[in-house]
């Protein structure tokens, strides 16, 4: 009994080592995918070109597994010489990098739809009242229309992050240690699946109850009382 | 006859009306949706200190002649006009647009615009509704409209409502709000559109009540509105619009009591009738 909670807990600290490097691959990632789905969004909406670019983007990244995005950023890219003599091959020969891209394009995607219906719910008459007061274009997106837009898109991009949060461990398949890299490892080193697994599951778990509650405070905090009837 | 331009303390209906300055006018505005032609040349003016109704049949283009003054809608043809300035209009790819946003959006911002359906915005209190334009459009010091808030807000009957979400309010409390987000901007002029149209019968008369202490102050007003006793008393002129076009203009007696053509005497009698 001793024995085998010793070796959970030696698991589970090995399997803590790759936390830094899950969570890095989902900030960064998340971060980069919410600055281009919102330039995506509003590039949709002031363009009818960009329109049609940004639904084939979405229709792309969105109808394909993450895991053969990642493969074929890391893996399919370096084929070409003209990308291996490009400028970018340092970064794209960086594991870590291709990583972070193709989920932050994966995740671009999920998200400019999910502001789409966001844009699409916020009352015209917010947007009319600001021009009658004045508002240039800039500063009603930015006093009326985002603000309104991300309250309503919040509970949406809340499941969005989780699975941002699972589909890190992903990552391992490209050379990545982080915490599921770990968890294959020490399974082919252990024999002992169940157990590793758990402990790797139990982390993920502890992961997105955070996250989960992270939201649901912003959630409260850009919820006014009454004001969602 | 140099006149000043503050806005307050003129007595409606003087004698030396005609001497004021124009504050806001339509000069043969046209406006077409699709084949619908809802405008069809409508000259309008309102003198400082004016209350000028505009009545008409659901049709009759009032609402849309009100969305013209701050370009909500463009018109096609014709120019309106705001203290003398035109905004200025050009053609570009078949289209009218504002030749200078910049000159729109100042414009825009001196003038008071009250909507049918009051367009709060919902995720600011009612204080954060009123205070939102003047800080962030005009640029004045946040402490400084935010105490000129309070004053209006105890104005319009919402002093204790100052920190409620548009959501917890009645729709009468929801326009009482928006009349006071409107007078924060310190408007030349305050434009109603139907103000109160989509309200509960109930509580008409506490906007109504509003909007009359509005016109004793003397301030110019364009009211779109269908309580035609109302606006038989509270204007100092009054518009019959009818079918895109001026149908009658006169004094309130004339336009409600002894309208001079068929038209807008069919149109009083079948309103009064019901009303």
């Amino acid at each position: 009994m001793m024995a085998e909670l010793a070796f959970l807990f030696g698991v589970t600290r090995k399997l803590l080592g790759g936390l830094p490097l899950t969570i890095e691959l989902v900030t960064l990632s998340v971060a980069t995918g919410a600055l281009l789905a919102v330039a995506m969004a509003l590039a949709r909406s002031a363009s009818r070109i960009a329109a049609v670019l940004v639904s084939f983007y979405v229709f792309v990244f969105r109808g394909s597994p993450l895991l053969l995005q990642m493969f074929f950023i890391y893996y399919g890219l370096g084929q070409f010489a003209a990308v291996r003599d490009s400028f970018a091959w340092p970064a794209l020969r960086d594991p870590t990098f291709c990583a972070i891209l193709s989920l932050a394009l994966n995740t671009a995607a999920y998200t400019s739809e999910i502001l789409r219906g966001g844009l699409a719910s916020v009352p015209s008459g917010a947007i009319e009242a600001g021009r009658a007061v004045g508002m240039s274009r800039v500063m009603l997106l930015r006093r009326v229309v985002l603000p309104l837009a991300i309250r309503q898109a919040l509970p949406a991009y809340s499941n969005e992050l989780i699975a941002m949060v699972k589909s890190t461990s992903l990552a391992s398949i490209v050379t990545l240690m982080e915490v599921s890299g770990i968890a294959y490892a020490l399974v082919s080193e252990t024999y002992r699946a169940i157990e590793v697994l758990s402990c790797a599951g139990a982390i993920y778990l502890v992961l997105i109850v955070l996250l989960t509650r992270g939201v649901w405070l912003v959630e409260t905090w850009l919820s006014p009382a009454g004001s969602r009837a | 006859m140099a006149v000043a331009s503050g806005e307050q303390g003129v007595t409606s209906g003087s004698a030396t009306e005609a001497a004021k300055p124009v504050v806001i006018e339509a000069i043969g505005v046209e406006k077409k949706f699709g084949a619908n032609k809802v405008l069809r040349g409508v000259s309008l003016a309102a003198r400082e200190g004016e209350v000028v109704s505009i009545v008409g049949a659901s049709g009759s283009g009032k609402s849309t002649l009100l969305r013209c003054f701050p370009l909500l809608e463009i018109p096609d043809a014709g120019d309106v006009a705001i203290a003398g300035e035109v905004l200025a209009l050009v053609e570009r790819g078949g289209r009218r647009l504002p030749r200078d946003i910049g000159q729109v959006q100042r414009v825009r911002s001196e003038l008071g615009f009250v909507f049918q359906s009051f367009n709060l915005w919902p995720h600011r209190t009612v204080l954060g509704n009123v205070v939102e334009a003047p800080v962030h459009v005009q640029k004045r010091p946040r402490a400084e409209c935010v105490a000129e808030a309070e004053a209006l807000l105890e104005k319009v009957g919402l002093a204790d409502k100052r920190d409620a979400w548009p959501a917890q309010l009645s729709g009468g409390q929801q326009q009482r709000a928006a009349i006071a987000r409107a007078l924060a901007m310190r408007p030349k002029a305050l434009l109603f559109d139907e103000p109160t149209s989509a309200l509960d019968p109930e509580l008409v008369g506490e906007v109504l009540r509003v909007i009359r202490g509005l016109a004793e102050e003397g301030r110019t007003m364009l009211i779109v509105t269908h309580e035609m006793s109302f606006a038989a008393e509270v204007s100092t002129r009054a518009v019959f619009l009818d079918a895109g076009i001026v149908g009658e203009e006169g004094p309130p007696e004339q336009i409600f009591r002894h309208p001079q053509t068929d038209r807008c005497r069919a149109f009083v009698s079948r309103h009064l009738a019901r009303g």
